[in-house]
């Protein structure tokens, strides 16, 4: 397999489905002569001509309404934000348009159209531009939520978002657009299932669930609890709504111990979803209270060694495996 | 008529507690809905508020269909989804009532926006109110709709009242019709109790609309009879005002002109009888309807996917 950065992973599935299908177009700030804000779209335009690839105002609440009209009427639009911190004024397009008028109108209209963009803290850009967004959009019934963590996931989920005949929030990793990963070579088609989660390391004594920024910190973390003897057993959900649990409860009948760890708020959202769907269906099986280590319940501050704290780090996943394993 | 007639019944039927929910009514307004549906084609596009009965109806959907929806039955227009504020009837083209003010104008010039991609001639036509005029929605369809020469036409149904508070305290401009060149679109105003001169008006914006003219923003002057909601008594205006709005109501105009014209008073008193019984016969068919079903419910959340 081939090595491909997450972002050139995400071109490809964009690429490759714009080619596919006639209906498919991409609307958004900078996307076009600017080449994207983060590079994603980088070449598109040239390849597909203003048409197709489209420059907008910033008009958040504009496009994404656009978008999803003209998803209504028959076409597969991909609306990017170039950060989901501004899909907020665009929040009632995407909630009471998008995600109700498939059950408004008893089924007579659909909406494939896939919301995406980066999402989460970057390093250093403050309060208002630090949003993890999962938990506001995992609420909403009618929406899928995806949260691809690997360059392999961002390319495969993205196409089945693509694919899909229903709304989807496609939520990329700001700092995770430049990790390189395997992708399926040119010519091979994988389409990543939605709702299907994967297991990203086998371990026998802790089940570590993660997903977005934080699966690296996660996995740094399990080599260091590795040396120390404990053996964890990472599972990447990959995507937030719908949730499949069957291969995390499997995990935990098998370990006995859960850490859920996510760069969210810990205040409801799928981190705490996660718990509560753990403890009903391995309830028998749990040796220790399930742990969550979470992004701090604060605005994101800009000082670096501030905004480090409040971040999951390698040491806090430590600790809560410890923890749970009674090896503290 | 058909549209009085409904709107008439549906008060009385919410009085009696068989409608739920908030239901807002277009008795006053009637000629705007009924000019648009004459004037549109098949393949067009139709985007509503929440008063949303009128256009329904005035498009071809069975009072059938609309009262059992208000009935909250799984033979309404919405199989008892939707409920007043979200008539839908897809076949055609009208593609809902919504109930966040502003909300939709972004979905009309979205599917505008289609008919422009796939270079087919359809045109979108999107009603609101006074009050959707101040709010963010308004602003950013009206710019991309200018901005992109989409084929829609928005217009503004100017009742006076954004719920109760009157258009001198919520707009600092009399005239609405003015925006539209903040937008780069052609504006247009006129008054909304004479259904042929909503026609003609209409009709020229959706002309200009299909043949690559770009939209048109359109303000027609109307008045509500009723209250915003059923729970509105409208105490905010005086009876004197009601009264003389009322000696404008587009039903008594079109049928003074009629008689002016030759028809038969007796003629035009056959029809309103047929209309009460049409509407009569839609109360009972609501009533005896079977309810909104469960699994539709459940199976409605999410769009089938394709077999891959």
């Amino acid at each position: 397999m081939r090595q491909l950065r997450y972002r050139e992973a995400l071109r490809e599935a964009m690429l490759e489905e714009m080619e596919r299908d006639e209906r498919i177009f991409l609307m958004g700030e900078e996307v076009g002569h600017y080449q994207g804000a983060y590079k994603v779209s980088e070449g598109l335009l040239e390849k597909f001509g203003e048409r197709r690839v489209i420059d907008t105002p910033i008009a958040e609440a504009g496009f994404a309404g656009v978008g999803i009209g003209a998803a209504m009427a028959g076409l597969r639009p991909i609306i990017e934000f170039m950060t989901w911190n501004f899909s907020f004024v665009a929040f009632d397009q995407i909630i009471s348009n998008a995600a109700k008028v498939h059950q408004m109108s008893a089924g007579a209209i659909q909406v494939p159209i896939v919301f995406r963009g980066p999402n989460g803290a970057a390093k250093q850009v403050a309060a208002q531009h630090s949003h993890s967004c999962a938990p506001f959009y995992t609420n909403i019934p009618g929406l899928y939520v995806i949260q691809p963590s690997t360059p392999r996931d961002a390319k495969g989920l993205l196409k089945s978002a693509i694919r899909s005949n229903n709304p989807v929030i496609f939520l990329e990793g700001e700092t995770l657009y430049g990790v390189k990963g395997e992708v399926p070579d040119e010519g091979v088609e994988e389409l990543t299932p939605i709702g299907v989660s994967r297991l990203a390391r086998p371990g026998t004594d802790c089940t570590i669930v993660t997903w977005g920024r934080p699966y690296y910190t996660v996995l740094a973390a399990s080599e260091r609890l590795a040396s120390e003897g404990i053996d964890c057993e990472v599972v990447d959900p990959r995507t937030l709504r719908p949730l499949d649990t069957s291969l995390m409860v499997e995990s935990v009948k098998k370990t006995n111990r859960c850490v859920v760890v996510h760069e969210h708020w810990p205040y409801g959202g799928p981190g705490a979803e996660i718990v509560d769907r753990i403890q009903r269906e391995a309830f028998d099986y749990l040796d220790a209270p399930v742990e969550r280590v979470t992004g701090l319940d604060v605005p994101m501050p800009y000082a670096l060694n501030l905004e480090d704290k409040v971040l999951p780090t390698e040491e806090r996943v430590i600790d809560a495996v410890k923890r749970v394993a009674y090896a503290s | 008529m058909v549209i009085r007639r409904f709107e008439e019944e549906a008060a009385r039927n919410y009085a009696k507690g068989k409608i739920g929910g908030f239901l807002h009514l277009y008795i006053g307004q009637e000629a705007i809905a009924v000019a648009a549906a004459e004037v549109l084609e098949e393949r067009d596009y139709i985007f509503q508020t929440y008063r949303d009965h009128g256009i329904a109806l005035a498009r071809g959907m069975s009072p059938n269909a609309g009262m059992a929806e208000l009935f909250g039955r799984d033979t309404g227009c919405s199989r008892g989804l939707g409920g007043s504020m979200h008539f839908f009837d897809v076949e055609r083209g009208f593609l809902g009532g919504w109930a966040i003010v502003g909300g939709h104008l972004a979905l009309a010039a979205g599917t505008a926006f289609k008919s422009k991609y796939t270079g087919e001639d359809q045109v979108t036509i999107c009603f609101f109110g006074d009050g959707s005029t101040n709010i963010g929605g308004f602003h950013e369809a009206m710019s991309l709709a200018g901005l992109w020469k989409l084929p829609v036409v928005f217009v503004c149904e100017n009742n006076q009242y954004a719920m109760g508070t009157p258009l001198e305290r919520t707009s600092p401009i009399k005239d609405l019709s003015i925006k539209a060149k903040g937008y780069g679109m052609v504006g247009d105003r006129f008054d909304g109790h004479d259904v042929e001169i909503v026609q003609e008006r209409i009709a020229e914006a959706v002309d200009r609309a299909r043949t690559g003219g770009g939209p048109t923003f359109i303000e027609v002057l109307t008045y509500r009879f009723r209250g915003h909601s059923m729970s509105d008594p409208a105490k905010y205006r005086t009876r004197t005002e009601l009264e003389q709005r009322k000696q404008q109501d587009p039903i008594t105009v079109a049928r003074d002109r009629l008689m002016g014209l030759g028809v038969e008073e007796s003629t035009l008193d056959d029809i309103d009888l047929e209309v009460d019984e049409e509407i009569d016969a839609a109360v009972r068919f609501a009533d005896e309807s079977e309810p909104a079903r469960e699994d539709m419910m459940m199976s409605t959340v999410l769009a089938p996917e394709a077999e891959s």
